[in-house]
């Protein structure tokens, strides 16, 4: 593969590109589910290639290719070249970059179980077994279960003289409920909703869910939310469950603070968003209980947004977004690092395939915990609701009013979980919901939720994305607005 | 076309760039037939392969300057085996020899770590197609330097009227070939192409987008024209109380809307009872003003005459004067419901079944000036924008307004609104419908493109404000 990566390099810079950076992926890929005790999806794939960014005539071009020759590859990247000339038809000034070093490593992210090497047989009773439980319980008209495994290799080389290698296991699982009856469909989702739960690691990870066991649980929730009450309308406090609460710190932390939606560069299809430039290091996000970081490292554990480098050659970091309330820190490049008078990128771009071209994405946006036992958050609250496993999530392309149902709810009385509530729902505006937060639970309740699948970019991709989050608390919160006017 | 391919390469040596092709449809075709050997070869019962190829080109502009330009090339091959009531489906990008064989012994190898199907149908034989032609060479010939002077007009426009232009411009081709071991053969090839623009003038922004297999059929001066004419009537923008309110929504605002509903067609999302229609077919559940086809034929439809299995698409009246009359059925789920199949179904094996692609709503005759000028106090909707389902069965909606809303009052649209959040029934929102504009093919960011009016509809529920 270097000889390949090397050659384009070679070719740019004879067409004239000033800096380039070439990937070739290989990415293999497993996906296993089941319907209501039958096999449903049963496939696998394999996609490999080689994807060359160049800069020329002070403008970017992009170009890729499956066809892994050196006749191949070389085509490929006169045609990047030809591209930037292009693009500098329309340019307004020159690119430029923060400097970086070169580096020249390999990694691989760590795994107990391949699980390509799992036998599938086992992997399908597994999962016909857990679909077996849920069906078992009375009420329940649809169940499902998933696995979904990957390894994706790249080879990163650079025209400042990075060549790096990595190498991760990706392995992702999730149980599924569903309850039609009357005019009313509910579900419930193990461990989390759309897909489960997705982390950086191998087979260890489904074996550490114990499927069989929670499978009968939410299925019994998925047909009691039939005769639970109604959600109501009102302004009060909530308790979001770890899940939920990572994907509202994916939506109203991780996209906001994407430095090529502040800047602009996604105005026409992300958005943009309402941190602009002046907020840096001025704008109280939350309460001095929040404090937020964006953590690529594996130290901060097996999430979908951790690496070694990024696909711009960028060592992983970590970076303060939010300390103690404050906001402190935007996700960059080496582009918008240096547009915005950075010193360094802060390691976030990341390209979906070898057929995409590297952008700004979240990597590990994680709520620090807190000091909270998650008994004493609940004795503590003498009227709320728990709301847990997102079921809808909406939110404007500035990033500052947002809405998110979920499966479940608990009214909370008196320090106790007192009743089941069907349909629950919570909105508000960014700022003034992170300020309302008055106790996140500690470590021992805190978890790396992946979210596998957020979009972003024209053409699209998707990207995995890493949330550590705790049972947290909120006061004076809109809940019930999905369901108003009804 | 390999031959194309290898003089492109000869051609960078050389210093000259030549544009890439689509290889010729009989590349695809023998590689259809070697892995149908091969598998043979391998003990496979019964072999499916579809072969797809792109080649992709898209500009990318923000801050009036192109940021993002980008060209994507390359073939997938994908395998679906059966042996003794077992199926599997094995992807893969390495055409070579030994590549085939190695990904149809691991479908073979799949299929057999599962129980056996007994709803597993044989393999279709060979198939009838109408024929459509979607590949425009004009398209296929747009260069990097087209798409970036075009660019470069709209960005000189937004500079001109003091507004920042962000968007894409793309062009591209692809095709599709799929075989089996009964004989069945289909191809298709297409051209697409879109232009999308945002024009910002702080604090507003407005949107405009277009979308088509024939460039020609695309002007990206007028849609930059027209977004930047209602991003600077935007701004200014006042604040609204939440509450119903009639809309207008433009075609792209209902696009992203009623996409939503398409998937609770499938027959199998029915028999799973996933379906907003189950227990609804057959009773008026819309407007009597509403009624939609499935209809891949349809001038203004991109998208192959055939489906995953190989089934001729036929066309399909869902719902007939505000009635949901048909589902769409793939092989399995005609056959378990003793209906014949619509060429609807997607690549087996999957848990989904079906779903109609290529939407063609019934219009009307109002224009959207003629839907302002009837409308005492309501909304005016460009673009909506992050839509999801809050409750499947009574199908309530929720999204935010964006890129220009609009009050109009008293036949006028007298001033810029601050975006508000909705939650709505689709399915009340489609029995509300007071005017219908004609149908055009629109396109948006959160549904496929079909073929729909813009709609004026009474009393949607908007339930929050945001700040702009």
């Amino acid at each position: 593969m270097w000889d390949l990566a090397t050659h384009s390099l070679d070719v740019a810079k004879l067409r004239g590109a000033k800096y380039a950076d070439v990937r070739v992926m290989h990415l293999r890929q497993r996906d296993l589910t089941t319907k209501n005790g039958q096999v449903g999806t049963l496939a696998q794939s394999e996609s490999i290639g080689l994807g060359i960014r160049v800069l020329a005539n002070g403008a970017w071009g992009f170009a890729s290719t499956d066809r892994l020759t050196r006749d191949g590859v070389a085509a490929c990247a006169a045609h990047a070249v030809s591209i930037a000339r292009a693009s500098a038809l329309a340019k307004r000034h020159d690119v430029t970059m923060v400097g970086e070093e070169a580096f020249v490593d390999s990694w691989q992210s760590p795994f107990v179980k391949d699980p390509f090497e799992i036998p599938l047989e086992s992997q399908l009773a597994l999962l016909l077994a857990a679909d077996a439980e849920m069906r078992r319980v009375k009420g329940v008209t649809l169940t499902e279960t998933d696995m979904q495994f990957r390894k994706i290799d790249s080879w990163f080389a650079s025209s400042i003289g990075s060549r790096i290698h990595q190498s991760k296991v990706i392995s992702g699982c999730g149980i599924v409920a569903t309850a039609f009856q009357g005019d009313e469909i509910q579900k419930r989702s193990y461990p989390n909703s759309f897909g489960g739960q997705h982390v950086l690691a191998g087979y260890e990870l489904i074996e550490s869910l114990d499927l069989l066991k929670h499978a009968p649980v939410i299925a019994e929730e998925a047909a009691a939310l039939h005769a639970a009450a109604q959600c109501l309308q009102k302004t009060g406090t909530l308790i979001l469950g770890g899940s939920q609460l990572g994907l509202q710190i994916h939506e109203s932390v991780g996209h906001p603070i994407e430095l090529d939606r502040v800047l602009g560069e996604e105005a026409n299809f992300a958005g943009t968003s309402f941190l602009t430039l002046d907020k840096l290091n001025h704008l109280r996000y939350g309460s001095d209980i929040v404090s937020v970081v964006a953590d690529a490292t594996i130290a901060h554990g097996p999430g979908l947004g951790s690496f070694a480098y990024d696909d711009e050659g960028v060592p992983a970091q970590c970076t303060d977004i939010i300390k103690d309330g404050q906001f402190r820190g935007y996700l960059s490049n080496r582009e918008t690092a240096k547009l915005i008078g950075l010193q360094r990128s802060s390691g976030t771009m990341r390209a979906e395939s070898w057929n995409r071209l590297p952008i700004i994405r979240m990597t590990n946006i994680s709520l620090l915990p807190g000091s909270w036992d998650y008994d004493d958050l609940i004795a503590d609250t003498d009227d709320g609701i728990f709301m847990e496993t997102n079921k809808s999530w909406s939110i404007d392309d500035r990033r500052y009013q947002f809405q998110f149902s979920t499966e479940i709810g608990w009214e909370i009385k008196g320090g106790k979980k007192v009743r089941m509530l069907k349909n629950p729902s919570y909105g508000g505006i960014t700022t003034e919901f992170w300020n309302s937060c008055d106790a996140i639970c500690s470590a021992k309740y805190w978890t790396l939720w992946g979210t596998p699948n957020c979009g972003k970019g024209q053409p699209m991709q998707t990207m995995g994305t890493g949330h550590g989050a705790a049972p947290s608390r909120f006061r004076n919160v809109q809940i019930g607005t999905a369901f108003s006017g009804r | 076309m390999i031959t194309a391919r290898k003089s492109m390469g000869r051609a960078a040596a050389r210093g000259k760039q030549a544009k890439a092709a689509l290889s010729d449809a009989r590349r695809l075709h023998g590689i259809i037939s070697d892995v149908l050997r091969l598998a043979k070869s391998a003990g496979a019962e019964e072999t499916e392969v579809h072969v797809e190829e792109v080649l992709d080109d898209l500009t990318r502009f923000a801050n009036n300057a192109i940021h993002q330009n980008v060209s994507e090339n390359g073939i997938t091959v994908s395998v679906r085996t059966v042996a003794e009531g077992r199926t599997a489906r094995v992807t893969t990008n390495r055409i070579d020899e030994d590549s085939l064989r190695a990904a149809v012994e691991s479908s073979l190898s799949l299929a057999a770590s599962q129980p056996k199907d007994k709803h597993l149908l044989p393999l279709p034989g060979k198939q009838r197609y109408r024929a459509v032609q979607r590949f425009i060479k004009q398209t296929a010939a747009v260069t990097p330097e087209d798409r970036a002077r075009a660019v470069r007009r709209a960005c000189d426009l937004a500079v001109q009227q003091g507004q920042v232009a962000a968007g894409i411009f793309s062009t591209g081709e692809s095709q599709s070939a799929m075989g089996n071991s009964r004989g069945l053969l289909a191809a298709y090839r297409e051209t697409h192409a879109e232009f999308s623009i945002t024009m910002q003038e702080a604090p507003a922004a407005s949107w405009a987008k277009a979308n088509a297999a024939d460039v020609r059929e695309i002007d990206p001066q007028e849609l930059s024209q027209r977004a930047s004419q209602k991003a600077h009537m935007a701004v200014d923008a006042k604040e609204l109380a939440i509450g119903k309110y009639t809309v207008i929504l433009e075609p792209a605002a209902a696009l992203d809307l009623v996409g939503f509903l398409f998937y609770d067609f499938a027959a199998t999302a029915v028999a799973d009872k996933r379906s907003c229609l189950n227990a609804r077919m057959g009773k008026p559940l819309f407007g009597k003003n509403i009624s939609i086809v499935d209809d891949a034929y349809h001038p203004l439809q991109l998208g192959a005459p055939f489906d995953g299995e190989g089934i001729p698409r036929e066309r399909v009246l869902l719902v007939d004067r505000g009635v949901p009359r048909n589902l769409v059925y793939s092989r399995k789920a005609a056959k378990i419901a003793r209906k014949a199949p619509t060429g609807h179904g997607f690549m087996l094996p999957n848990e989904y079944g079906e779903a109609p692609m290529n939407l063609v709503f019934a219009g009307g005759d109002s224009s959207l000036e003629k839907m302002i000028a009837s409308t005492e106090r309501g909304l005016l909707v460009t673009r909506i924008w992050y839509i999801r389902e809050v409750d499947p069965y009574e199908k309530i909606m929720t999204g935010m307004t964006r890129d220009g809303l609009f009050l109009v009052e008293k036949g006028k649209v007298t001033s810029a609104v601050r975006n508000l959040r909705f939650n709505q029934s689709l399915l009340e929102a489609l029995r509300n419908v007071e005017m219908l504009g004609p149908a055009l093919r629109a396109t948006g960011e959160e549904a496929f493109e079909m073929v729909v009016p813009a709609m004026k509809i009474r009393d949607f529920n908007f339930t929050e404000v945001t700040k702009f």
